[in-house]
């Protein structure tokens, strides 16, 4: 059979989908396929063409392996413009040749449009739209200090950020009164440029410029109509885009009034041998700039081209997107504008800068759009309940309004099977669950298998949930082993050690494992085994599974020097201590620094000088502070009622009560605490695991709070309790995490990866619906009466001594160790 | 340390520490001076299993197994090998740096997550109460 000749007209991100699914369908049999590319490049990720100028290169952007095309058999022809199609010969023709087809595809895709303006062609006015453009930004850029983007929109936000990463002082010029018209109003727009400017990015809106002339301090002068001026060395247009349909114009196929080839619902054009996809083509008098509808008119295509029966009904515009780190997301009517009788919720916090809006049926039960400025992670739910028209909880705000519990949020079990879970590639529920179905084993194996989450990547999180619960529901189990060594999760192992008394790591490897251990599950066993019995880590069973920090009760620093932190309970220390610190400090050559904790951390102490250093602290009443430690760091207090006139309670006495109380308490990763006088919170304990906050009747009880590189509000636990009950919640909460908590999972994390959330965790804790409230007290009475200081243990014993030598066969110090002084203190190096 | 120098297959022996001063199943550093200049060496020991384990693994059935590597770690500059973790990595001994946490095998030196980098090793071997090394 003598195969068509199948030309493709464009090899940007839809043409190249296009030919990808031609090959993947094994249209290569009926069709030969030459493509043709305008630019040198092959096809790129232009939706993450901004990351050319964070690092990445031509090859990382590329779709596709160099070798794509030509190992499947397709023609590929780079740096080759078609200069017009000639319908009655069926041929199409460059300046280096005319080539036959029977069937034409354009993916020609769009330009960006530049505005009349006079001057608006002079040297260093430029656009945004390819590569090469962004090469030829970067050209300019080395010559100038400012920039000026035309232009507020999705695109020009972009090239802003590009503008803003080659180091020139930016601003943005939109014609509109906001920015991003299209997907904001008049609110979400002004906190939208709050933000923006808040990055350095002058924003000016409501500006049509006049024309661009010489400048006097810089190479342009831009004339707004208004006659005010704005001086710029680089002028970057994106002010829209428009089709690229010239070919078409010039061989008479329909085109739209304002641009655009026509097509059907099969993405043919008004000659049935051409069909046109992606941003060149108009749909209902309607172009879909972004890349999904593209995709799905590149499947239609497919279809067209291969007998099939796909159709293209219009795309959804919904868009979530991250510009110069401000969340934007529009989902279907986000304006309210399309809908008669829609009602709105509306939600602004002008401190944290976010906006939120509903636009729902007018019977409250269906959402018909959303606005989100400044936090996308209401997105994924709120486009699950607009696309699958699913009905609206009896309070939408509860949707949109922050930190509410009890939100409720749609699980992947809640989505049918029809949600769109990828909509760059449209891949349903229904389509993962049949890909697990089909044998995909694991999230990488359905990725493979349906192409979800392989196109912007908005999804992952949603994708990972849905095939997670899927290979649960199916029984399937999913791989949380600890490591290569154990077959079970940190809880699981805790599980056994408990049940079977297990003391040791090598008789739980021996019974439950396999092989030697290592550095993950080692630490992590160590750290179970210390929960459970509190023997003392530098016990000879213990002693290989520790961290270095662990083995030598300090912390190592990046030149094998370690620093230590005596225990300071609640940050009260008496000024006899603080002598011993300094003169300690003085005689070791320490570098001292206080911490975040409340106490003083000492630096570059050498190995073999550890053992004299604690024995001198320990002589001055010192304890370790397990700063090297996963377990209870600190209780930071503030001075509370014993000095400030606004306290209401002894802060610093409940700081040291509770420091004390669980000094020593080994987790599965590190605790802090914190106790405040009075509502001012002056120790901020709503940033810490545990929070306390005294009342006027009591003690107010917050949880599962994180500062550091994931900071997490604290949630009020229980209000108004006596110390007795204060110190039994936090003992049964503390105990539970120990228990459940995944190896190096905060409170944070936990809690919110526990299912049932705050409302089972104080059902357990409070009202002790698991039965386990006595056990977990006694658990914890276990490990509070087997306490003892690890230094003071060590320094006792002659063999646990041994080991702080730099070398085991002689004396001299580790040579290699070198400090300079800076400050007046030294430091490595 | 002339006078206790042996000669075995035609590698120089010569006794570098006692076996008292080893951790089992952890490192310790030592310090060894060579024709080319002095040299830190992080030595682990991992003493033959515990036959009373109840599930043999592949591991079980070895012997005392004694490594000697450089106990310069390359990624951070600083002399703390012998400070890491020991383990095996599909079955194979490996010590994790405590600082950045690159895995280094003790059979080779190689490290795993870069194999053009390694730590130099050198012959050792239990001689009664003494560890004799070959450099």
């Amino acid at each position: 059979m003598n195969k068509q000749r199948l030309i493709v007209i464009g090899n940007g991100m839809v043409g190249h989908h296009l030919v990808e699914q031609l090959i993947a369908h094994n249209a290569t049999e009926h069709y030969e396929i030459v493509v043709f590319g305008e630019e040198r490049h092959r096809a790129y990720d232009r939706v993450h063409l901004s990351e050319y100028f964070g690092g990445r290169d031509a090859q990382s952007l590329a779709m596709c392996d160099a070798d794509f095309y030509a190992a499947n058999g397709v023609e590929l022809r780079l740096h080759e413009a078609i200069a017009r199609i000639d319908r009655d010969a069926n041929r199409v023709v460059s300046d280096q040749g005319s080539y036959a087809y029977d069937r034409l595809v354009l993916a020609t895709g769009s330009y960006p449009f530049v505005p009349p303006i006079p001057g608006g062609d002079r040297a260093n006015c430029l656009v945004y739209r390819t590569l090469d453009d962004l090469d030829a930004i970067r050209a300019a850029a080395v010559n100038a200090n400012t920039g000026v983007v035309v232009g507020g929109g999705l695109l020009g936000l972009e090239a802003a950020n590009a503008l803003r990463g080659l180091d020139l002082d930016t601003a943005v010029v939109e014609f509109a009164p906001r920015l991003m018209p299209m997907q904001v109003d008049t609110e979400g727009g002004e906190l939208l440029r709050e933000k923006i400017e808040d990055l350095g990015v002058q924003v000016l809106t409501g500006r049509a410029t006049r024309e661009i002339v010489d400048g006097e301090a810089s190479f342009h002068r831009m004339v707004f109509q208004d006659d005010k001026v704005l001086e710029t060395d680089l002028i970057v247009f994106s002010a829209g885009i428009r089709p690229r349909d010239a070919l078409a114009r010039d061989c008479r196929l329909e085109v739209g009034e304002r641009g655009g080839v026509v097509i059907d619902d099969k993405c043919l054009t008004s000659d049935p041998a051409i069909l046109a996809i992606g941003e060149v083509a108009l749909w209902n008098d309607s172009i879909f700039g972004l890349v999904a509808p593209g995709y799905q008119m590149a499947k239609v295509a497919l279809a067209t081209l291969t007998e099939g029966e796909e159709t293209f009904r219009g795309a959804d515009m919904s868009t979530k997107l991250k510009l110069m780190g401000v969340d934007v997301g529009a989902i279907g009517d986000a304006h309210g504008d399309r809908s008669p009788g829609a009602r709105m919720f509306r939600y602004l916090d002008e401190i944290k800068q976010q906006y939120r809006k509903l636009v729902v049926s007018s019977d409250g039960k269906k959402l018909l759009g959303a606005m989100l400025v400044g936090d996308n992670g209401y997105y994924d739910t709120l486009m699950q309940y607009y696309s699958n028209g699913l009905e609206l909880p009896a309070d939408p705000a509860s949707l949109i309004l922050p930190g509410s519990d009890g939100v409720p949020t749609l699980g992947p079990d809640a989505l049918p099977e029809s949600a769109s879970i990828c909509s760059c590639h449209n891949v349903t529920k229904g389509a993962i669950c049949a890909s697990i179905d089909a044998g995909a084993g694991d999230l990488g194996a359905v990725k493979a298998d349906t192409k979800a989450s392989t196109g912007c990547g908005g999804c992952a999180a949603l994708l990972k949930n849905v095939v997670d619960s899927e290979l649960e529901a199916r029984g399937v189990e999913v791989d949380q082993s600890i490591c290569e060594h154990f077959a079970h999760t940190r809880q699981a192992l805790y599980s056994i050690v408990r049940v079977e008394g297990i003391r040791t790591f090598s008789e739980l490897i021996g019974k439950h494992g396999q092989g030697l251990g290592c550095d993950i599950c080692k630490p992590a066993v160590a750290s179970i085994l210390a929960s459970c019995f509190n023997e003392p880590i530098t016990d000879a069973a213990h002693v290989p599974l520790q961290d270095t920090n662990d083995t030598f009760m300090a912390n190592m620093q990046k030149n094998g020097t370690y620093s230590v932190v005596p225990r300071v309970p609640g940050g009260e220390i008496t000024p006899d201590k603080l002598i011993v610190l300094g003169r300690v400090g003085e005689k070791y050559g320490l570098y001292t620094k206080v911490t975040g904790g409340q106490r003083i951390d000492l630096f570059g102490a050498r190995l073999e000088d550890l053992p004299s250093i604690w024995g001198e602290l320990l002589d001055a009443g010192f304890e370790t502070g397990h700063a090297y430690a996963k377990s209870l760091r600190t209780v930071k207090s503030c001075v509370g009622s014993t000095w400030c006139r606004y306290g209401v309670a002894d802060s610093v006495g409940m700081a040291i009560q509770l420091e004390n109380r669980y000094k020593g308490l080994r987790s599965p990763h590190k605790l802090k605490l914190a106790v405040s006088g009075c509502t001012r919170e002056c120790a901020e304990a709503q940033s810490k695991d545990v929070g306390v906050i005294a009342t006027e009747n009591g003690w107010n009880l917050y949880v599962c709070g994180n500062g550091g590189m994931r900071p997490r509000h604290a949630e009020l636990f229980a209000t108004d309790l006596d110390d007795a009950t204060l110190v039994k919640y936090i003992d049964r909460f503390l105990m539970f995490y120990v228990r459940t908590a995944d190896r190096l999972q905060r409170t944070s994390v936990w809690r919110e990866n526990l299912e049932g959330g705050l409302d089972y965790l104080k059902a357990v804790v409070i009202d002790d619906s698991l039965g386990l409230g006595a056990e977990l007290e006694a658990q914890m009475r276990t490990v509070i009466d087997n306490y003892e200081c690890e230094w003071a243990g060590a320094l006792s014993d002659p063999d646990k001594l041994k080991r702080f030598r730099s070398f085991v066969n002689d004396r001299r110090p580790d040579p290699d160790i070198i400090v300079t002084e800076e400050r007046g203190q030294l430091r490595p190096a | 340390m002339n006078a206790a120098t042996a000669i075995d297959n035609d590698v120089t022996w010569q006794p570098l520490c006692r076996t008292a001063d080893l951790v089992a199943h952890s490192g310790v550093a030592a310090w060894l001076e060579t024709a080319d200049g002095p040299a830190q060496v992080a030595l682990f020991f991992l003493p033959a299993a515990d036959r009373s384990a109840s599930t043999p693994s592949k591991l079980d059935d070895r012997p005392h197994e004694i490594y000697a590597v450089d106990n310069h770690d390359p990624f951070s500059g600083a002399n703390v090998i012998a400070r890491g973790i020991v383990g095996d990595i599909g079955g194979e001994p490996v010590i994790a740096s405590p600082l950045y946490k690159q895995h280094f095998r003790l059979g080779d030196g190689r490290c795993v997550e870069k194999p053009e980098v390694g730590l130099r090793c050198w012959p050792v071997k239990l001689d009664g109460d003494r560890v004799m090394i070959a450099a």
